[in-house]
């Protein structure tokens, strides 16, 4: 495989002999598939993996491919699959891989919810209402407003986000809306200014997940990367409880290997091997993104 | 043949708790479990662990139980949704006030999981999960290799547990169970007011049966009212639809209720 370009890799501060926690996998709840590679058809400016029209650093992954993953993950006690990218419509087979996945586990779909057709839409109903597993589909958004929104993702599409967001609910899958807590807001106001957009727009039963910002990506380019002090280097190891950060209990499969978690796969330092039996050891809690996830207690996952 | 029956979730409902024991009193059960979160939600906690101590029932200890038992900030249900959190914790403070510190003495004491051994299979009893007291384990969003794994990392055949409120039981592959008794402190979030407990037979197979009762909700949600509890927390009560606290509610089981 072709190497990527390295210049829009985010930059992690060489370590300067300092001691970071090890962090073990505990059990592998939930295996994320990057199953869009970074292809998308959007170029937002804050992407933390930097997907795009023609990005493909990680590339599609063959439906033969995901399938031999979600086998192994299953081999290990997996709880449940979440699919991403890049956009993961711009695959020409999610639907069928999705088919593939359900009947197995619960699935959860992250996606920019500009490119719901019908067809899509009337098949996602008939898979979600059909399986045993919950099918989540987690749609983001970048404001509560378009001037926001369209100010990070382009021009209309905070219009064709929420036309998504209707048409999930209109169709039963009763969506996720995921959207970033910067540094100065409140969650309680902010949920509150997105609940009600939501409601205003015709919403009956908004689902809300914030995340925290993470300085990784074009996100990195467009304010700043992560500094020295954003550390958990020479953190006392009682003072970590493994289980408050979710690469205790995951793994995100991509083209280019696996990598301990969905936000690091761009750190060659992330990736923990070829195959996910490869991949189970424990990871050296080296990156800015590491103290994000510490100090916010956040989690990917959809609780 | 051995005869199980079990139940969480009490949430200070001492009605639902008084009816259920009635129920398996009359149907008959070798033992009686109740796998934790005795207080919160409902009007004075004391009834309830009145009536469930006073009958011999044997209890788990829930992270409901853990808090109010050890004194400690809130209900560590793990909730993230500021909104539940709010309405968690005006349930907490209530509750803790007014649980005696007899009360608070005994559920520091009570054990976190129980094995039992039947008919030749293997029983763990435990409150969220065998591994984590506070786990949430919807039907909707647990694989059936997941449950299996449970299984096998801790020497199980049948797994009981609750926490999250709706009852559900799997059959694996492998021929074990996981049980979800369900909670009798609030509706299922189907449109009932009555409640669900569980009722196991073992007899070289394994026959779960959840069991519905019905009880006198109005008066809870007026006792409720009187306490000045939330007026959210009556209207679950009386509606049997869920209103609080669903952050954590997978779309499956989410498409079933109301809100």
């Amino acid at each position: 495989m072709s190497s990527p370009a390295l210049s829009i890799l985010p930059r992690q501060p060489a370590p300067r002999g300092e001691s970071f926690p090890l962090q073990p996998l505990l059990h592998l709840d939930s295996l994320w598939i990057q199953v869009a590679g970074t292809s998308c058809n959007l170029r937002c400016t804050h992407c933390f993996v930097s997907a795009g029209p023609g990005e493909d650093r990680h590339a599609l992954m063959a439906r033969a491919e995901v399938q031999r993953h979600v086998a192994q993950g299953l081999a290990l006690g997996v709880k449940e699959f979440y699919f991403t990218g890049g956009e993961p419509f711009v695959h020409p087979e999610m639907l069928d891989i999705l088919a593939d996945t359900l009947p197995h586990g619960p699935c959860t779909l992250l996606t920019n919810g500009t490119l719901f057709t019908e067809r899509r839409l009337e098949e996602l109903r008939r898979l979600g209402g059909g399986a045993r597993f919950s099918l989540e589909i987690r749609v983001s958004l970048d404001g509560p407003g378009p001037e926001e929104h369209d100010t990070f993702r382009g021009r209309g599409a905070f219009a064709r986000t929420l036309e998504g967001l209707l048409a999930l609910e209109h169709h039963g899958l009763l969506p996720i809306v995921t959207a970033t807590q910067g540094p100065g807001d409140d969650a309680l106001e902010l949920r509150e200014r997105y609940v009600r957009m939501l409601r205003e727009a015709g919403l009956r039963r908004p689902r809300l997940k914030l995340l925290p910002l993470f300085r990784l990506g074009r996100e990195a380019a467009r304010t700043r990367g992560y500094q020295a002090v954003e550390t958990l280097a020479d953190l006392p190891p009682e003072s970590i409880d493994p289980a408050r950060l979710q690469c205790s209990s995951c793994r995100a499969v991509t083209s280019r290997g696996v990598f301990v978690c969905p936000l690091l796969v761009d750190e060659p330092a992330a990736r923990m091997g070829r195959t996910l039996g490869e991949s189970l050891g424990a990871f050296r809690l080296a990156h800015g993104a590491c103290f994000t996830c510490y100090v916010t207690g956040m989690t990917c996952g959809n609780a | 043949m051995v005869r199980l029956a079990a139940f969480g979730g009490v949430y200070s409902n001492h009605l639902a708790l008084a009816a259920v024991l009635e129920d398996i009193e009359r149907r008959g059960a070798d033992r009686v479990w109740c796998l934790g979160d005795l207080g919160g939600f409902g009007p004075h906690p004391d009834r309830a662990a009145e009536i469930l101590r006073g009958a011999g029932i044997s209890m788990l200890r829930g992270n409901y139980d853990d808090s109010i038992g050890n004194d400690r900030a809130d209900c560590a249900c793990g909730y993230t949704d500021p909104r539940d959190n709010g309405f968690a914790q005006i349930s907490y403070d209530y509750t803790v006030a007014r649980t005696s510190s007899d009360h608070k003495a005994w559920m520091r004491g009570l054990p976190e999981r129980h094995r039992i051994e039947a008919e030749g299979r293997r029983l763990l009893l435990c409150h969220g999960s065998p591994r984590r007291v506070n786990e949430f384990l919807w039907e909707s969003a647990c694989s059936d290799a997941f449950l299996e794994w449970l299984c096998d990392r801790h020497e199980a055949d049948v797994i009981l547990c609750t926490h999250t409120g709706i009852p559900w039981h799997r059959a694996l592959p492998s021929g074990r169970h996981v049980v979800n008794v369900g909670a009798i402190g609030r509706p299922a979030n189907d449109g009932r007011t009555g409640v669900w407990y569980a009722g196991l037979e073992l007899d070289g197979g394994l026959e779960v049966e959840f069991r519905p009762v019905a009880y006198d909700h109005e008066a809870l949600a007026l006792e409720m009212e009187a306490e000045r509890l939330p007026a959210e927390f009556a209207e679950t009560i009386r509606t049997g639809w869920w209103t609080t606290c669903l952050e954590n509610l997978p779309v499956r089981e989410r498409r079933r209720g109301r809100h």
